[in-house]
């Protein structure tokens, strides 16, 4: 019978069938961040409940860990050296591989595990981490859990775990120049909605998918989460294998030539029946940004704050005024022009260093506008060096970017460093929450070169005006 | 052990917004030990309180009217509980005294989680969700819903019953109170075996260090 990439991984992977659609699933990797990693490496303990492959877990610093040149266990973060110390010392006693502060591994989580070539197709991977679907870029299972799941993950190498259906997003057709995978991905949530995902291992396919390079596969894979999709996944191609190849702990010897002739079968068949398919013609995506709170709330570039009194829905409508009060926008206002206080890259959504270049291309020669806070936190202490290297952190600090450690930094607002009450930010980060990055923030999610263009502008601003560099 | 959820009569509250994540649920800032208790004074904190950073009760949010005092279940929009993987968010709500949760649809991993602690999250049609709302609405503190798991129905205070379904995996998980841990190390042989047959399809993947 015909099989989709995910019922391959799905099936290979299942020791039991549980019943009622629930089956037992062998579980390859786990990784934990200080976050709730810490929470439940700690609650095993006081359980007594013993890790029972730790060298198959790994653990990073980079959800509240500080980002200033400089930093040690202390955080800006109010009490995160509880978080920061009780890991590390969990970790350790585990004998579970961590990348701590100061290791040259260490980065964002998502950052790191395909870096080191931990994320490899095939395998089933989780974290205690919603934007644990970027590593299906990589032809993986990986999905995000809850604490008490990576606990039990740790504790029996396998998740009870509720089977999903099938769809496909086929990205047909070229982009256009300037159009990146965050546009694609935003495009998507913004026409089907944060919900039209729920239910499904999404899998990313189509020629504009094909010649997307492995950088830009995790951008897209990265924000299924934000389409509420169970994962998403793309299957491993020529490109997958040259990425993964000679990595840290990717296969090797006879190991990589066994595991290349497995990894040969892991694509969808030509006849597999999806449960839902979504065909978009790649031409007509646009450079997105978004208007509200749900990264659903997302139009072109040159598009306008749209008005409530269009939806006919009266919760959705509710939802729609809510947003509008909060990001203090009047219907029909332009997005590109609107003034802005900040202007962030990094998370692990756009912080690799394609990421980096596309807006050191931007800012060479440019400067950020007065006023404006802008911010750059490479995904990795090697994307960082490897950028140093380039001399983009020289273009990002000559614009006036502030140029950081690697880490999560101000994705989110943990009660320490933030942008500041009502700021306005436009951000390459992957959520426009209320109060996400910082008390009552408005954050306008972009990509990478819309970032950097609306630093100089000082306003939210089309990079393909500035494509090139400056003269 | 969690406790055991079998039947509930408990004042319900609406919050019917759709895609409310769990950043409004645990805003990060409240999230400042490593516990999963002393968590409930952040729930819905942007939204609870009259600022960022203070304590004081915003009277016009529905969990802080008297008319929703002592609520246990909540009525919500679509969506509830997408975005982050944080179970802060659940401990929060179940250290709040929230047991149940009935919305049209669920982020994945917020619903794992509310199973894994044993709060009932209860998946039911838009309308019907609405139709509850507004049953309630009129006296909140008298006109309690009825849930029971063991029936797998909702009765509002009019009598009317919802029938509802539920993986029976996390029913019964919800009904017994059981830990997923100690229920899934009794499939240990199976999982060994699995294991052992595993090595021989794909030895790269249990290789320490890599190319061993």
């Amino acid at each position: 019978m015909a099989q989709t990439l995910f019922d391959k991984i799905w099936d290979a992977h299942t020791v039991a069938d549980l019943g009622g659609g629930v089956h037992l699933i062998y579980i390859d990797r786990v990784f934990l961040h200080e976050r709730t990693g810490s929470v439940a490496l700690k609650s095993l303990e006081e359980a007594g409940r013993p890790i029972v492959h730790p060298e198959q877990a790994f653990c990073t610093m980079d959800h509240i860990v500080d980002t200033f040149p400089g930093r040690g266990d202390e955080t800006s973060m109010p009490n995160g050296g509880e978080f920061i110390r009780t890991t590390r010392r969990a970790a350790r006693a585990a004998g579970i591989t961590l990348f701590d502060i100061g290791d040259e591994g260490q980065g964002i989580v998502h950052v790191i595990s395909p870096e080191q070539g931990i994320a490899q197709p095939g395998l089933t991977i989780v974290c205690p981490d919603s934007h644990t679907c970027t590593q299906g870029a990589l032809g993986a299972l990986a999905w995000g859990i809850g604490s008490s799941e990576a606990e039990h993950a740790l504790a029996t190498k396998t998740l009870r775990v509720a089977r999903p259906k099938n769809m496909r997003v086929r990205f047909e057709g070229q982009r256009q120049s300037g159009v990146t995978a965050k546009d694609f991905i935003l495009h998507l949530i913004g026409r089907y909605t944060a919900a039209g995902g729920i239910g499904y291992a999404v899998e990313f396919a189509g020629e504009a998918v094909r010649a997307m390079d492995m950088e830009a596969r995790m951008t897209l894979c990265n924000m299924a989460v934000e389409f509420s999709a169970f994962t998403g996944l793309i299957a491993p191609d020529e490109t997958t294998l040259a990425y993964v190849e000679g990595r840290r702990y990717a296969p090797k010897g006879a190991h990589w030539e066994t595991a290349m002739a497995y990894w040969d079968g892991l694509a969808s068949d030509a006849d597999a029946a999806f449960d839902a398919e979504i065909v978009i013609d790649a031409g007509q995506v646009a450079p997105m940004v978004t208007w509200g709170t749900s990264p659903q709330h997302a139009v072109p570039i040159d598009g306008q704050v749209p008005d409530p009194a269009s939806e006919p829905d009266g919760n959705r409508r509710k939802a729609m005024e809510g947003a509008l009060a909060y990001m203090d926008l009047t219907p029909g206002t332009p997005l590109a022009g609107l003034e802005i206080g900040a202007a962030f890259i990094g998370s692990c959504t756009n912080s690799r260093l394609s990421d980096l270049r596309r807006a050191a291309e931007i800012l060479k020669g440019r400067k950020v506008a007065d006023g404006v806070k802008a911010i750059c936190v490479p995904g990795s202490t090697r994307v960082k060096k490897a950028a140093e290297a380039e001399g983009i952190d020289k273009i990002f600090t000559d614009a006036g970017f502030e140029w950081r450690e690697s880490g999560c930094s101000m994705c989110f607002y943990a009660g320490g460093e933030s942008f500041g009450y009502r700021q306005r930010v436009v951000t390459s980060t992957n959520r426009n929450f209320e109060s996400r990055q910082g008390p009552e923030t408005r954050s306008h999610l972009a990509s990478p070169e819309t970032v950097a263009a609306s630093a100089v502008a000082g306003r939210i601003a089309d990079a393909r005006s500035l494509a090139g560099g400056a003269s | 052990m969690m406790q055991p959820f079998r039947e509930l009569t408990a004042v319900a509250a609406p919050l019917l917004r759709p895609d409310i994540d769990t950043d409004v649920i645990m805003p990060s800032r409240e999230m400042r030990a490593v516990s999963k208790t002393g968590l409930g004074d952040g729930l819905f904190a942007g939204w609870r309180y009259t600022a960022p950073h203070s304590r004081e009760p915003n009277p016009d949010f529905v969990l802080n009217r008297p008319d929703y005092a002592d609520t246990e279940i909540l009525l919500a929009g679509a969506n509830f509980g997408c975005g982050s993987s944080r179970e802060y968010a659940v401990w929060a709500l179940k250290e709040y005294g929230i047991r149940a949760i009935i919305a049209p649809s669920f982020g994945a991993i917020f619903q794992n989680n509310c199973i894994r602690n044993g709060i009932l999250p209860i998946t039911l049609d838009e309308s019907v969700v609405a139709a509850i709302a507004a049953n309630v609405a009129p006296a909140p503190q008298s006109r309690k819903l009825f849930i029971s798991l063991v029936d797998c129905q909702v009765r509002t205070p009019d009598g009317t019953v919802y029938d509802f379904t539920i993986a029976a995996q996390h029913r019964e998980m919800l009904l017994d109170g059981f830990d997923a841990i100690d229920v899934t190390l009794k499939h240990r042989d199976e999982i060994a075996a699995f294991e052992a047959a595993d090595q021989e399809r794909r030895p790269w993947v249990h290789a320490f260090p890599p190319g061993d």
